[in-house]
């Protein structure tokens, strides 16, 4: 469904730099792929490229991202936006500020029907009543017209995705969605995801530096390492058997009971 | 909001209602007709007939006030909604958009700004003429340059937010984001920018026509008044008192507003 060949993006302004250096990715319909990588290692910038909200003023793009077949980068802007509304949601870390504080939560889940559909408010309703359940908002009726200020974290990220949900998208980008959240609240919004995967088909793209959180949510994970996606393959076996050199340290970084008894 | 209470946003509603319900009240009627001359009356001091006394040509002071502080607020709002709208809009384009365009309009600000304002505008009135139009045409554009900062600040900061992030995400244009997403987010700045902006629109207009380029005589105008009064400083105090304490009042009742609006955001 998503394939991303060779992509490189640079800064052209006076800081320069290569943010993602020829970085190769593949993605199937309706799998759950992770990638990880630490902080700076361009993964964060991937998604935003996928998703079309890096500055083409300030950035240089080459390489290919074929969507459907389709290469992303060859779309005009307004073809490119209609398409990403409808396909390809995102949600972003901080579910503090991923939402706009002076917009009741039902009109923000309801904005993408709203330019995409020519539905009544009537319906568009509706049908954000159906995804707040499905997200499992407590009280849709009631939560419809709060702000976000009267959420919890974990209520404005479940908020943030039936907003990204809401046009039944054939991929969602999640850029550390449970970075923010304490660790209870973290495992439902992953139970959720696996959920929405398994039922709607959705595919979840999944960036995350925290390799226990991939390793329970995703089939398929991908390694970023200075730009470049050092190793992708089976979760299972990235993380038994690892073949690259800094995926071995990635892997043997992470705390265990021996090592943290020491 | 508990405990302290709000002083300067009470005060300042107040002395506003009760400047702004004698201004409207002008509209109706005043105590006496401003421009009426009385020869036979002129410098009378404070009195039951004349609240305020009568001026040099025994015009009623009080009603000469009321109309006075109603043109110099018309000019004032008139001034403030020029260059808060055109700022908005500059501001929004610039400060959403970035780049080259930014770079030129805020250089050209700078230009503007890098003169005394007051100077300006009286270039700008010595090329389209006195008159009460011309001076808020004037000054409107002096003030276009500090709420185009202002307001491009706060796009700079919120474009790049995720909120704005998702809205462009599910492709919501760029119009969309900039006037239903962003704008009610940068309303608390730009309204004390208002705030903050009434009172120097006040200000100018009274130096204007303390410079006789505002209002027209006989029209009563608190600058002019001013001017005016100044060769009855000792004879006649009650006249210059009038006229300055009436734009004090008018400058106070909407900063103490401002700052009142300002803490109870902040609260």
């Amino acid at each position: 469904m998503l394939e991303i060949k060779d992509l490189k993006v640079s800064f052209t302004d006076d800081w320069g730099g290569e943010a993602v250096d020829g970085a190769s990715l593949r993605m199937n319909a309706g799998e759950r792929l992770g990638l990880v990588g630490e902080s700076g290692s361009g993964k964060t910038m991937l998604a935003l490229t996928v998703a079309g909200l890096i500055p083409r003023s300030r950035t240089e793009v080459t390489g290919e991202i074929l969507f459907e077949g389709a290469d992303l980068l060859k779309r005009k802007p307004k073809e490119l936006r209609s398409l990403q509304g409808k396909d390809i949601g995102m949600i972003f870390q901080e579910p503090m500020t991923s939402l706009n504080p002076l917009m009741r939560i039902g009109k923000q889940i309801e904005e993408a029907l709203k330019l995409h559909t020519g539905l009544c408010a009537q319906r568009r309703r509706e049908k954000a009543l159906e995804v707040m359940e499905l997200v499992e908002l407590p009280e849709p009726e009631l939560t419809y017209a709060k702000y976000p200020h009267q959420l919890s974290g974990g209520q404005r990220q479940r908020a943030m995705i039936a907003s990204a949900f809401i046009t039944d998208p054939k991929l969602l980008i999640a850029d550390e969605p449970t970075t923010a959240l304490d660790v209870t609240v973290q495992g439902q919004i992953i139970k959720l995801l696996k959920r929405l995967n398994e039922n709607r088909g959705v595919g979840i793209l999944f960036i995350s530096h925290d390799l226990s959180v991939i390793r329970k949510l995703c089939t398929r994970v991908a390694v970023m390492h200075a730009g470049k996606i050092v190793e992708q393959g089976n979760t299972e076996d990235v993380f038994t058997n690892p073949q690259h050199e800094y995926t071995k340290r990635l892997i043997a970084a992470i705390p265990t009971r021996e090592k943290r008894s020491r | 909001m508990q405990g302290k209470r709000n002083y300067n946003l009470i005060l300042g509603a107040a002395i506003t209602a009760v400047m702004l319900s004698l201004i409207l009240s002008g509209l109706i009627r005043t105590p006496h007709d401003p421009n009426k001359i009385n020869a036979g009356n002129s410098l009378s001091a404070p009195s039951a007939q004349y609240l305020l006394g009568t001026d040099n040509f025994g015009r009623d002071i009080l009603s000469r006030v009321i109309i006075g502080a109603g043109s110099t607020l018309y000019v004032a709002a008139a001034t403030v909604a020029i260059g808060a709208l055109a700022g908005m809009l500059i501001g929004g384009l610039t400060g959403y958009f970035g780049g080259w365009v930014d770079e030129l309009f805020m250089r050209a600000g700078d230009i503007i700004l890098a003169f005394p304002s007051i100077l300006l505008a009286l270039v700008l009135i010595s090329l389209i003429g006195p008159g009460r139009n011309n001076i808020i045409i004037a000054l409107g554009i002096m003030f276009i340059p500090s709420f185009a900062r202002v307001v491009r600040g706060e796009y700079v900061r919120c474009r790049e937010l995720d909120y704005v992030h998702s809205a462009r995400i599910i492709g919501t244009g760029n119009m969309r984001i900039m006037f239903v997403h962003i704008l009610p987010n940068a309303a608390p700045v730009i309204l004390r920018a208002i705030a903050i902006g009434f009172n120097n629109a006040v200000l100018a207009e009274a130096s204007m026509s303390y410079l006789g380029l505002g209002v027209q005589p006989p029209d009563a105008s608190l600058g002019r008044m001013l001017s005016e009064s100044q060769s009855y400083l000792f004879s006649a105090p009650w006249y210059a008192l009038s006229a300055g304490i009436a734009i004090v009042l008018l400058i106070l009742g909407f900063s103490l507003l401002g700052e009142g609006i300002g803490a109870r955001d902040n609260a």
